[in-house]
C-alpha cells in the first residue's frame, strides 16, 4: 500500500487537489493498481531494448518554407480570459 | 425506407443514381436521432442546421459533378476537432471549446464532400470501456438499454448500431474502436500505428492512438479508412498505407492460415463467447482456412504494461488542460499555481484523475526505470511473440471481448475489473499492429465479436480476410432499438 504522503505528492506534481475522503480512495486504488502492474516483475527482461514506438521509423527532412497559420485572433480567441491579443493569468506565486 | 438496411454505400449508390437527395438522406438520419437518441444517448451535439446546410450545397451541385461520396453523412466521436464546433471529448474541462482548425481526417472527409451529424459520445478523454466515464451522459446499449455500449468509443458504435449514422469514426488506443464495435455488434478497425494522421485528434496516449472506421459492414470500413489514410505532414509519425485500399472481394480462405490466440481462451473468457468464437473457427475452416492454436505467452501482460504506458502519456499529454488558454478556468484563485490546481481538480473526472495520477507517479524520479521503463521492455517482448507468430500463420483471431455488454454500473466500482474488458485488444495497440472486431454472432441475444489481427501494413490483406468470414458469418439479427424505434 502507498502512503499517504506519496499521494499527496504525486497529487502536487500532478496539479490535482483532493478532498480527505478521496484521497483515502485514491490511495487504496492507486495501490491496487500498482500490485497488478508490479507483475511484470515476473518477466524475464534481461537484455530486451526498450520500445517507445511500434513502428519503426526514420526521420524524414523537409525543406523549411513558410506556410499559412493560425491567425492570433483564432489562436487565442479560446482563452477564458484574453486582453489586446495575450492571454490574461493570475499573479505567480 | 429502412434505415437498418442502408450501408454507407447503398447512401452513395441512392445519392449517384439519384433516387434521394442528400438533404432526404440527412433528414432520414436525423429523424432517427429524433427517434431513438433519448433513449440510447450517442450523441453529444446534433449540427442538424449545418448538416442541412451541407446537403442543400450538395443537391445544388449536378449530380455529375460530384464526387464520389459527396452527400453521405457521418458522425464523429468527440475527441476529434472541427472546426468551430464544440469539441470535448466529453469533459468539464472541455465545455465550450470550439477548435480553430480541422482535424486531419476531418479535413479529409470534408474534402470528399462528407456531412457532419455530429459529436459523438465518449469516456471522458477517452479512458474508459463502457462510456460510463463521459462527464455528460450515458450511452446506452441498443441491443439493450440497460447495458453499456462498451468504450471509449460507446457512442460511435451506438449510433450506428442504432442507425443514426449510416457509419461513424473512433479511436483506438487500447480496444476503443473494436470492443465497443464487439458490444454492439457491428464492424469496428484499428489500423496500423501510423496509417492515419492523428493531428486534431486530441491525445490521450500519443504512441498507441489511432483513429479508425466503425461501420455495418466490412466493406464500408474498407471504404471509410481509405478517405482517411495517408501520410501527413502534421503528424511527423503517419506513414499512410502502402496502396489505395480496394473492395475486398475474397469469398474463400483457401491457402491462408490463422492462429488462435490460447491466452485469451482462459477463465476470463465467457462460455457464450467461446461458444460465438468456435463457431467463428468452423466458419473458417468451412472457408477453406486452416486455423491451429498458438502460444503468445506474452501478451498477457499487455494488459500490466499498458496501465503504466499510457496513463505514463496521458499524465504528460493532460498538462496542458491548465485553464489559461482554452476551456474551463477556475474563479477565485488566488495564484497561478492555485488556479491550475483548482481548475484542474474541478474539470477532469475520476478516471481521468486516477490515471494522471497513475501516470505521474510511474514517471516520478526513482520509479521510472522500475515501472516505465520494464513496461517498455515487456512491450519489446510482445512485439517479438507476435513477429514470431506471424512467421507461422497470416492473421491471428480471438474473441474481441472476454464478454458480451455488461449491465450499466456493473464495473464502475472496481477500475481493475473495468481495464478486464480490452485484455484480448491491448496486445495490437503495444504492438501497433492492424486489427478489426467484425458481429460473429448472439450469445443471448447479445452481439459477440471476432478479432483479426495481421502484420504491419497488412490492411487490404486483413479486410480481404474479414470479408470472407463476414460472407459466412453474417449477423442478420437486428438490435432492440429497431423493434422500438419502428
Amino acid at each position: 500500500m502507498i502512503s499517504r504522503e506519496e499521494v499527496e505528492h504525486i497529487a502536487r506534481l500532478s496539479r490535482l487537489r483532493f478532498e480527505e475522503e478521496e484521497l483515502e480512495r485514491f490511495r487504496h486504488d492507486l495501490s491496487a493498481i500498482l500490485d497488478y502492474v508490479n507483475t511484470l516483475g515476473e518477466l524475464d527482461l534481461e537484455g530486451l531494448k526498450p520500445t517507445a514506438h511500434a513502428v519503426d521509423l526514420k526521420n524524414v527532412l523537409r525543406a523549411d518554407e513558410p506556410g499559412v497559420c493560425l491567425s492570433q485572433a483564432a489562436a487565442v480567441a479560446n482563452g477564458p480570459a484574453v486582453e489586446a491579443g495575450q492571454f490574461v493569468v493570475p499573479r505567480i506565486g | 425506407m429502412d434505415v437498418f438496411s442502408l450501408t454507407a454505400r447503398a447512401c452513395r449508390d441512392l445519392l449517384g443514381s439519384g433516387e434521394v437527395s442528400s438533404t432526404e438522406l440527412v433528414e432520414l438520419y436525423l429523424d432517427q436521432v429524433e427517434r431513438v437518441d433519448d433513449r440510447v444517448g450517442s450523441f453529444l451535439l446534433v449540427d442538424r442546421d449545418g448538416a442541412l446546410a451541407q446537403a442543400a450545397a450538395v443537391d445544388a451541385t449536378p449530380r455529375d459533378e460530384r464526387l464520389p461520396w459527396e452527400g453521405v453523412p457521418i458522425a464523429l466521436k468527440d475527441l476529434l476537432c472541427v472546426e468551430g464546433m464544440e469539441t470535448t471529448c466529453a469533459s468539464r474541462i472541455l465545455k465550450g471549446y470550439r477548435p480553430p482548425y480541422d482535424a486531419t481526417v476531418v479535413a479529409k472527409l470534408r474534402a470528399a464532400g462528407l456531412i457532419f451529424l455530429g459529436k459523438l459520445n465518449m469516456d471522458e478523454f477517452a479512458m474508459g470501456s463502457s462510456t460510463e466515464n463521459s462527464s455528460v451522459q450515458l450511452t446506452r446499449n441498443p441491443w439493450d438499454l440497460e447495458r453499456v455500449p462498451g468504450g471509449s468509443s460507446g457512442g460511435s458504435a451506438a449510433c450506428v448500431a442504432a442507425a443514426q449514422a449510416p457509419w461513424s469514426l473512433g479511436s483506438d488506443t487500447g480496444g476503443s474502436i473494436r470492443q465497443p464495435a464487439s458490444l454492439c455488434g457491428v464492424v469496428g478497425m484499428k489500423p496500423t500505428y501510423g496509417v492515419v494522421s492523428r493531428y486534431g485528434l486530441i491525445a490521450f496516449a500519443s504512441s498507441l492512438d489511432q483513429i479508425g472506421p466503425l461501420t455495418r459492414d466490412v466493406r464500408d470500413a474498407a471504404a471509410l479508412l481509405d478517405l482517411i489514410a495517408g501520410n501527413d505532414l502534421m503528424d511527423s509519425t503517419s506513414v499512410g498505407l502502402p496502396a489505395p485500399l480496394v473492395m475486398p472481394t475474397r469469398t474463400d480462405l483457401t491457402g491462408l492460415r490463422f492462429g488462435v490466440i490460447r491466452e485469451f481462451l482462459g477463465e476470463a473468457c465467457e462460455p457464450g463467447v467461446r461458444e460465438v468464437f468456435d463457431g467463428a473457427v468452423a466458419a473458417i475452416h468451412a472457408a477453406g482456412g486452416m486455423c491451429e492454436e498458438l502460444q503468445l505467452p506474452s501478451v498477457e501482460k499487455g494488459l500490466a504494461a499498458y496501465y503504466i504506458i499510457a496513463p505514463a502519456e496521458a499524465s504528460s499529454n493532460l498538462a496542458r488542460f491548465d485553464g489559461v488558454r482554452f476551456g474551463h478556468r477556475s474563479e477565485g484563485a488566488v495564484d497561478l499555481i492555485d488556479m491550475y490546481n483548482r481548475t484542474r481538480s474541478e474539470g477532469f473526472g475520476e478516471e481521468v484523475k486516477r490515471r494522471i495520477m497513475i501516470g505521474t507517479y510511474v514517471l516520478s524520479s526513482g520509479y521510472y526505470d522500475a515501472y516505465y521503463t520494464q513496461a517498455q521492455k515487456t512491450r519489446t517482448l510482445i512485439a517479438d511473440d507476435f513477429r514470431r507468430a506471424f512467421g507461422r500463420v497470416d492473421y491471428l483471431i480471438s474473441p474481441t471481448s472476454p464478454t458480451v455488454a455488461f449491465g450499466i454500473g456493473e464495473r464502475t466500482q472496481d477500475p481493475l475489473a473495468m481495464y478486464l474488458s480490452d485484455l484480448c485488444t491491448i496486445p495490437a495497440n503495444l504492438a501497433g499492429l492492424p486489427a478489426i472486431s467484425i458481429p460473429a454472432g448472439l450469445s443471448h441475444g447479445l452481439p459477440v465479436g471476432l478479432q483479426i489481427i495481421g502484420p504491419h501494413f497488412s490492411e487490404q490483406g486483413l479486410l480481404e480476410a474479414a470479408y470472407a468470414v463476414e460472407q459466412r458469418l453474417g449477423l442478420s439479427a437486428l438490435p432492440s432499438i429497431a423493434e422500438a424505434g419502428r
